[in-house]
């Protein structure tokens, strides 16, 4: 089934009875030639590139919940590729690339909107660190633009640029940034896969991973064991334990990002804006609602939702930037489950058990790596090698002390991001 | 969430620092293997459910407490001062 202007046409015209189902819900099999476990963004992003660029079909994807159900329906769905370090640069570049040719390459409306990332900046040393990050994303190829505070307040004049603490002195615009729909974009993929013979199963939670002499053989679920000579645990939010099946302990703290949602507005906000002297970041739903976020709780939590001073300490921020929103009303809020890594970045790479890939490590900023982290990952899991893109983000980093990439300059302990 | 400091008695979250897992107290010997310090550095049981965690009640008596927390309902279980710990 495809999607086109003249599909909608025809079947607005004839009671919309022509609609399938996107995707099948087929019994797992007893073996597959490679199993994702984890039916989330990233999950379903590595079956349809496992699919399309390598050509295997045979593989399917477990899922304990529904697709989609964790963090990629839990996030700000912020889109960019503005990085400053080697390995985080390349990798996100790509995926926004990827990002630009999504609903192309799935046939799938993923309301992919280029409106634009400010990052704002209150001091010198503020301005001076956005030049310098704008001149690495110019490096890498992306685009970056340091705009002066008049060129800031033509773009947002609401914003409170004599704030007397904080005054605003410019910005870093990335304008092919932007925001997705989070859901569409596991929707897409998801069918994406399916089309391609991908099994998705869900409502199968796998609780065990099984080892011999070194190599992964499958895996044991809830509903009955899987045969796999390749294993990928792309699962980011229960890393930790999915891991620990396979008797490794990471390098991961799992912290609770609030986010929350105003009631539906007129348009007023056109762009993502972050603020660069609190952590805090907004942009507008296309249904309207102002959708924002700060920084995380800062205490180890599986809740999927947060406590009341970080929901505080964000409303504060907000309103110290842009006093306008006081007249919004919050919606409301949620959590999700950040797999924080000691550095701040992610892992994509093999482990020291053969068949055993391992995608986690996404900290606060998984959704848009979606589709980079499925083409990486896949291209790791069919090739045994990783993709270019995707080259740095080693998991033994942390023990040799190579190739950190510790973009806020904080050090690479837990705790620290 | 409040947290029971021994010393101050029970108070908001607010006046604690969160440092991570209590296994921060078990300092590997200077001259240990790297295995051992990356383990201790980097590496944690992260477990969902029942944890124990360092926090310092830094703006209240200024101790570092060992909380009993449950990292998947938030409720915390009890709090009890670290004796010895190297505290840099």
């Amino acid at each position: 089934m495809r999607f086109s202007g003249w599909r909608v046409l025809k079947e607005g015209l004839t009671g919309n009875k022509g609609w399938r189902p996107h995707w099948r819900n087929p019994q797992p099999k007893a073996e597959y030639d490679a199993l994702i476990i984890g039916g989330g963004g990233h999950g379903l992003a590595t079956a349809f590139y496992l699919a399309k660029e390598h050509g295997l079909t045979k593989i399917a994807v477990l899922e304990k919940g529904y697709l989609g159900g964790g963090n990629i329906g839990r996030n700000t769905t912020i889109v960019r590729a503005n990085y400053g370090l080697p390995g985080n640069s390349e990798f996100y570049s790509h995926s926004l690339k990827l990002w630009e040719g999504m609903e192309q390459e799935l046939n799938f409306n993923t309301m992919m909107s280029q409106r634009g990332v400010l990052n704002l900046f209150h001091s010198d040393g503020q301005r001076d660190a956005a030049a310098r990050r704008g001149n690495a994303m110019r490096n890498q190829g992306d685009d970056a633009e340091l705009l002066s505070r008049e060129q800031v307040r033509a773009l947002v004049p609401w914003l409170d640029f004599d704030n007397t603490r904080f005054p605003i002195y410019g910005g870093l615009f990335h304008g092919r940034g932007g925001t997705a729909r989070h859901d569409a974009v596991a929707w897409g993929y998801a069918r994406g896969a399916d089309s391609r013979g991908v099994d998705l199963i869900q409502n199968c939670e796998v609780t065990g991973i099984d080892i011999e002499d070194g190599r992964v053989t499958g895996v044991q679920t809830t509903r009955g064991a899987i045969k796999a000579k390749k294993v990928g645990i792309v699962v980011a939010g229960r890393s930790s334990q999915v891991a620990a099946m396979a008797g490794m302990r990471l390098p991961i703290e799992s912290h609770v990002l609030q986010a929350f949602v105003t009631e539906g507005l007129k348009p007023c906000i056109d762009h993502v804006v972050t603020y660069g002297m609190g952590h805090f970041y907004i942009s507008q739903s296309d249904k309207g609602g102002l959708v924002f976020g700060g920084d995380l709780d800062f205490y180890a939590s599986y809740a999927a939702r947060g406590n009341l001073p970080m929901q505080e300490h964000v409303m504060e921020a907000a309103m110290t930037l842009m006093p306008m929103i006081g007249k919004a009303r919050v919606l409301r809020s949620w959590g999700g489950i950040m797999d924080m890594s000691p550095d701040g970045s992610p892992i994509i790479d093999k482990t020291h058990i053969d068949g055993l890939y391992l995608n986690c490590g996404w900290c606060y900023g998984g959704f848009k790596a979606v589709p980079g982290s499925g083409f990486a990952f896949a291209h790791l899991i069919a090739t045994d090698r990783p993709h270019v893109s995707a080259a740095r983000l080693r998991l033994d980093r942390f023990e040799t002390g190579r190739g950190l990439m510790d973009e806020e300059g904080t050090g690479a302990q837990h705790n620290l991001h | 969430m409040r947290i029971p400091c021994p010393i101050c008695g029970t108070r908001d979250r607010r006046e604690f620092y969160y440092q991570g897992a209590a296994s921060m107290l078990d300092r590997p010997a200077a001259e240990a293997p790297l295995e051992v310090w990356h383990d201790y550095l980097h590496l944690r049981d992260n477990p969902a459910g029942g944890t124990r965690d360092l926090w310092y009640h830094a703006s209240g008596c200024g101790s570092w407490l060992v909380v009993e927390r449950d990292t998947v309902t938030h409720e915390v279980l009890g709090a009890a001062l670290v004796e010895a710990c190297d505290a840099d």
